[in-house]
């Protein structure tokens, strides 16, 4: 019967929110108009990323350290009723002289392609490339970038990152081919392989970079966020600390959509959200990035930007936003979409709001108040008879 | 030994107190690592050296390096760096 069917099918959101104070579920219904927010988990822990894997629906990683001890990881095989402590988290190799760099923090989780179920990879800072093949039980180094002189240099050391400590992040697998993957690094740029990480190249055409740089050496590219339009994996975004950009595969020459963003604002900020199934369509979070980089909302005044035609043209959603004296923003990893129709978005502030919009943008509702500052929001789609 | 735990670490080993073995304080993390798993990560880096803000005492004598001597008659303590914030 269709009612049947309907019931079966009937999706509802699943946010997954990292804090510097620890990690919630906020367990929404299918009209993405309640809530139910279920946390702290790990109270305490600076959690950087929490991530549900999406080919078992279960199994959650949550990237976390606290002040005073080292980093691990923790897993949930069962949506976050139980957790237990990832035998070997993400570390880089020993060196005999002592000079060997350490994990401060394990930064970004991202699960592996569909075709290997328990891939998982995971950047750190400073910049480290990770994989587990247990479901994110024992990590070990990816890659030959850990060590690589020249990826080193491309790194640069501590003092060249950002006021959190330099990052490897959004590590994106192409949907179509596990040996294609591409990474960012703040700093150090853009980088792609296609032979499963044997090797990975730069991929730094068309970006700028800060006035008086060098555009060809990455170690002064800082891309902030990089996504893969699902829908089309030959397209890729990036918000950058110079700039949006577009890049379409198989070309290599990244072009700065931000330049159509309106100059009162301009085209700088951390997250980038694309649509899950019209690549012509992407939403950034513009914030403050003049004289000494407030990383603010722009005047005080929050809003996304979205674009309808690949960064032609932008539209500013702020309905529901404050109108004046917000002073937050959202970080690289706070801002998510959902896969329904229409598109939710979700965005979590340093301000500890969770933010969503269920019209794609068009209005916004607080989830949420009074969080520790959010570090990373994911959504995931799950049945609603499933439980959890 | 007696090994005195501080609090964001009794997740591991259930106590403030636990006894640890070793002639070294290597050797005494190594223990303490293989009955509570996962703890010397949380206190001793990648490359063997000891986190910034977790510090061990013996017999309430800070220490920095990971060979030095104990006995069975010593107290470790464990602690997290006492700076605020």
């Amino acid at each position: 019967m269709p009612g049947d069917t309907a019931t079966s099918t009937t999706l509802v959101p699943l946010i997954l929110v990292a804090t510097r104070k620890g990690a919630w579920l906020v367990r929404g219904d299918a009209g993405r108009s309640r809530w139910r927010l279920d946390g702290p988990h790990f109270l305490g822990h600076i959690v950087s990323h929490l991530m549900l894997d999406p080919r078992d629906g279960r199994t959650l990683l949550a990237a976390a350290k606290t002040g005073h001890l080292g980093p691990t990881v923790f897993r949930s095989m069962d949506l976050g009723a139980t957790w237990r402590e990832a035998a070997r988290p993400p570390a880089f190799a020993k060196r005999a002289d002592g000079k060997g760099r350490a994990v401060d923090h394990t930064f970004w989780l991202t699960p592996g392609h569909p075709s290997e179920p328990g891939c998982w990879y995971a950047g750190t800072s400073p910049q480290g490339l990770f994989r587990s093949e247990d479901g994110g039980d024992t990590w070990v180094p990816f890659s030959s970038i850990n060590d690589d002189p020249d990826y080193l240099r491309w790194m640069g050391t501590v003092q060249d990152g950002t006021p959190d400590g330099p990052k490897l992040h959004s590590i994106l697998v192409d949907p179509r081919d596990p040996a294609h993957l591409y990474f960012g690094m703040s700093g150090g740029g853009v980088h792609e392989s296609r032979n499963a990480g044997k090797t990975f190249a730069p991929l730094l055409n068309g970006l700028e970079v800060v006035e008086g740089f060098d555009v060809a050496d990455p170690t002064f590219h800082d891309p902030h966020c990089l996504r893969l339009s699902p829908a089309d994996p030959d397209r890729l975004y990036q918000q950058n600390h110079c700039g949006i950009y577009r890049l379409d595969r198989p070309g290599d020459t990244w072009v700065r959509i931000g330049r159509t963003m309106p100059p009162e604002v301009g085209d700088i900020g951390f997250p980038m959200v694309v649509h899950p199934r019209d690549p012509d369509r992407a939403w950034v979070f513009p914030m403050d990035g003049q004289t000494v980089w407030p990383r603010t909302s722009p005047d005080g005044k929050p809003a996304v930007y979205g674009t309808r035609d690949a960064g032609a043209t932008w539209q500013r959603l702020d309905a529901g936003l404050p109108r004046e004296q917000a002073w937050w923003t959202v970080k690289r990893q706070a801002m998510s979409a959902d896969a329904l129709d229409p598109v939710g978005l979700y965005f979590g502030t340093t301000s500890g709001e969770l933010w969503m919009s269920a019209d794609e943008g068009g209005s916004w509702t607080c989830v949420a108040r009074h969080l520790p500052e959010i570090y990373a929001v994911e959504v995931a789609q799950r049945s609603a008879e499933a439980g959890g | 030994m007696k090994v005195l735990i501080p609090t964001p670490l009794r997740t591991y080993t259930g106590a403030h107190c636990v006894a640890g073995s070793g002639t070294t304080l290597a050797e005494v993390l190594a223990d303490l690592e293989a009955r509570f798993p996962g703890i010397r990560f949380r206190m001793i880096d990648e490359q063997d050296r000891m986190r910034p803000h977790v510090r061990f005492f013996i017999n309430g004598r800070a220490v920095h390096d990971l060979a030095v001597r104990l006995d069975d008659t010593d107290e470790l303590a464990i602690v997290q760096a006492l700076s605020g914030g």
